[in-house]
């Protein structure tokens, strides 16, 4: 139980850089929090007591294992989470060239 | 022959790759292999719809594995209905981008970036459990941020970080959500998810999901609380992005995948109806109060497209088969005059060079055809009689109305003056008086451009011969489907076999 | 970037590179597979591009048959998920603890490497522009 609430911990963590910070980067990095506390949950709710990892292996008989769905649908997770983020940066570094600095106080032109 | 739903999918990502790999050879295989696919896409959306209304359900099972082990593709009346708007509003955006797109360099990434986009949206209107509606989700946002930067200007990546920073949040959500359920459910099949949701008691989780997917697929849609990164992203964007974004996909995204959540899989109560009835009612009011005070041509058009968006969602919520059939209705509607007057918007800009009303003026002397085909959009939207969104805002207050609500269905009715003020307000400052020095030189727009606005405009002033009993069955089956709510798994297990 | 860093990169690339390959293709028998084999090749090529700059390596590996070895990793792959829609029996496995049991999914594994691994180093040259134009000033 206590694993589930350290892992709230960390979502709420990612969730005040992405809130508070000023710097661009800094948001980027807390999206990247979010997203290993959510990969970590999904991977947490599989697991079963005394249970071990889905692979056969061949001279054992293995009779407990965990749930080996959350951890097909974490690999997907990942991949998409490593896409988000490719193009988070890029979109930073591209402010950066036009608006010549990381502070998003600073990068208000559009406004109404 | 029942093999022809994995090819929605497969198609535009095949051209998404090819656009990609022979652009380096020739230049126009951009333009060729995405018209070619939008409309080959088309035709096989009109085929399926007949196919449906035989079958009234088509399920595919992915490799031959019966779900709940294996994915399935699941094709009903609401389906086909989303999935014949989505490729009908893409091929004749194609269309209209042959000509808009010379001004930017590399091409090939917007074609290709776009077909990926189409890819993700059908995969969400066709896909039969809960993951693949996330995959495909998070396929079609991230080509919807790429696509959104894809100006000159500094302001277009403010738009689209803002954009991307608040998407992914809004996927996290849903992310978060689906592994409660799973939690709660042990399976991910839709069908299989009603099923044991009905047997199992509904305790705190499910509330708590429920709201974890309202906040997620609240933000895609741009409901009001939710809506700041909307004006920014559809008015930054190159105006064929635009139209398809404000279009079909805040609905697809949006509003498709919560019904078919909330509706088919965990079942509306009253307190959740109600929930929507005050998101629409906010968002009709607050877009419509935002979009009076708007200098620039597409933040006032965006701010219309939440207050629109508002209508529909205010319509199912109120839970009556005629408010789901004029909420239907609308969306049809509002998909076909949205992108309409974008696409004008990007004639405009085409034209002139650029789009704030305090330099434009007196277009119906140069652009004589824009002009027409604006008035009779703006018309539709606002609701005169006898074009189509007339019909749809009628029934939808008729339907409030015939509820109970009636302080509600004043308001519905004072937001469509309100929707009438801001669009004469654009017709009066744009095209009628004196011509400003700026735009002498403005010509009028090409022909692929101006078939593309006359095949929408015509739909919209026919739109309203689909409440005929001929065609209203194109409605009703999309209809029925969401008003038997969770009789979705029997039919769907009923096909499986 | 100093000599010894240079000497070190020029030993290890190759063993990166095979480490990659062996964890791609053992994909259907231990953790791993396609994603993270492909992870590892493009780290591979990124290592290169640490130590000598990234003039060197562009030279012979640019950024447009990055993009080509993606699109073609990627049409590779739905021409082989095709197969299996029409029931032809090629998918079904053949026994456990072989490599060449388990029908398509090695296949899968390899042409997914070939996609990640161009797009990973796509990806990262992509966001090598900020350090070149710091470079110019």
């Amino acid at each position: 139980m206590s694993l589930y609430f350290l892992c709230f911990t960390l979502f709420c963590v990612g969730l005040y850089c992405v809130l508070r910070k000023r710097n661009i980067i800094k948001i980027i990095i807390g999206l990247a929090i979010i997203e290993y506390a959510v990969n970590l949950f999904l991977v947490l709710i599989g697991y079963r007591t005394h249970g071990r990892a889905p692979i056969f292996a061949e001279d054992q008989v293995i009779s407990n294992m965990v749930d080996p769905l959350p951890q097909a649908m974490v690999l997907t997770t990942i991949v998409i989470g490593l896409a988000v983020i490719a193009v988070a940066v890029s979109l930073a570094i591209r402010i950066y060239e036009k608006y010549g600095t990381f502070d998003i106080t600073k990068i208000r032109r559009l406004k109404g | 022959m029942k093999i022809i739903l994995p090819y929605f999918i497969t198609f535009p990502l095949l051209a998404a790759f090819l656009i990609a790999l022979l652009s380096r050879k020739s230049k126009i295989a951009g333009e060729l292999i995405s018209n070619l696919f939008t409309f080959g896409l088309l035709i096989s959306s009109w085929d399926l719809v007949k196919r449906v209304y035989l079958y009234k359900i088509i399920v595919y099972k992915i490799g031959g594995w019966l779900p709940p082990a294996g994915i399935s593709l699941v094709a009903d009346g609401f389906s086909v209905f989303m999935l014949l708007i989505v490729n009908l509003i893409a091929f004749l955006v194609m269309v209209y981008s042959i000509r808009y797109m010379q001004r930017y360099t590399d091409k090939w990434k917007f074609y290709s970036l776009f077909m990926l986009m189409l890819t993700g949206m059908n995969g969400i209107i066709l896909s039969g459990d809960l993951f693949t509606i996330y995959v495909f989700l998070e396929l079609a946002s991230i080509a919807g941020y790429a696509l959104v930067a894809f100006g000159i200007e500094p302001q277009d990546l403010e738009a689209s970080f803002k954009y991307a920073i608040m998407g992914s949040l809004a996927s996290i959500f849903i992310l978060l959500g689906i592994g409660l359920l799973y939690s709660y459910t042990s399976t991910l099949n839709l069908a299989d998810i009603s099923w044991v949701l009905a047997e199992k008691p509904q305790g705190f989780l499910i509330g708590f999901v429920s709201v974890l997917f309202l906040a997620g697929f609240g933000l895609k849609a741009a409901l009001v609380p939710f809506h700041a990164w909307l004006p920014d992203a559809h008015s930054c964007a190159p105006s064929p992005v635009s139209a398809t974004l404000s279009g079909v996909f805040i609905k697809t995204l949006g509003i498709y995948a919560l019904s078919r959540i909330f509706f088919n899989v965990l079942g509306v109560s009253g307190k959740v109806l109600f929930v929507f009835m005050i998101l629409g009612i906010l968002s009709m009011v607050i877009g419509a109060l935002l979009a009076i005070a708007q200098n620039d041509i597409k933040r006032m058009f965006a701010y219309s497209s939440i207050s629109q968006v508002g209508y529909i969602i205010f319509a199912f919520g109120l839970g009556t088969p005629l408010a789901i059939l004029g909420g239907l209705f609308h969306l049809f509607n509002h998909a076909i005059f949205k992108p309409l007057l974008f696409l004008n918007a990007g004639s405009i800009e085409y034209s002139t060079g650029n789009r704030r009303l305090d330099k434009l003026g007196g277009l119906n002397s140069k652009l004589p055809f824009t002009g027409a085909m604006s008035l009779l959009g703006s018309m539709s939207i606002s609701g005169i009689p006898p074009f189509g969104g007339f019909w749809s805002k009628l029934i939808i207050i008729i339907a409030a109305i015939q509820s109970g609500y009636i302080g509600m269905a004043a308001v519905a009715g004072l937001t469509s003056i309100l929707t009438l003020a801001y669009y004469l307000k654009f017709q009066t400052f744009a095209f009628l008086g004196k011509i400003d020095e700026g735009c002498k030189e403005a010509k009028e727009v090409p022909l692929s451009m101006k078939f593309s606005m006359l095949i929408l405009t015509a739909v919209c002033v026919f739109a309203g011969l689909m409440l005929l009993p001929e065609f209203r069955s194109f409605l009703q089956s999309a209809a029925d489907v969401l008003v038997s709510g969770t009789a979705y798994k029997e039919a769907v297990f009923g096909m499986i076999q | 970037m100093t000599l010894i860093v240079k000497t070190i990169t020029r030993l290890t690339v190759g063993l990166i590179l095979i480490y990659g390959i062996y964890i791609v293709l053992r994909g259907h028998i231990s953790p791993g597979g396609g994603f993270a084999g492909g992870v590892i090749i493009a780290l591979s090529f990124i290592h290169l591009i640490l130590a000598f700059g990234k003039e060197e390596v562009t030279r012979k590996i640019d950024e447009s048959r990055g993009v080509f070895f993606a699109s073609l990793g990627a049409l590779i792959f739905l021409l082989v998920a095709n197969a299996g829609f029409k029931g032809l029996r090629l998918a079904e496995h053949k026994g456990h603890f072989k490599v060449f049991a388990a029908g398509l999914i090695p296949l899968y594994d390899i042409v997914i490497s070939v996609l990640v691994g161009a797009g990973l180093y796509v990806i990262f040259l992509a966001l090598a522009l900020l350090l070149e134009k710091r470079e110019e000033k």
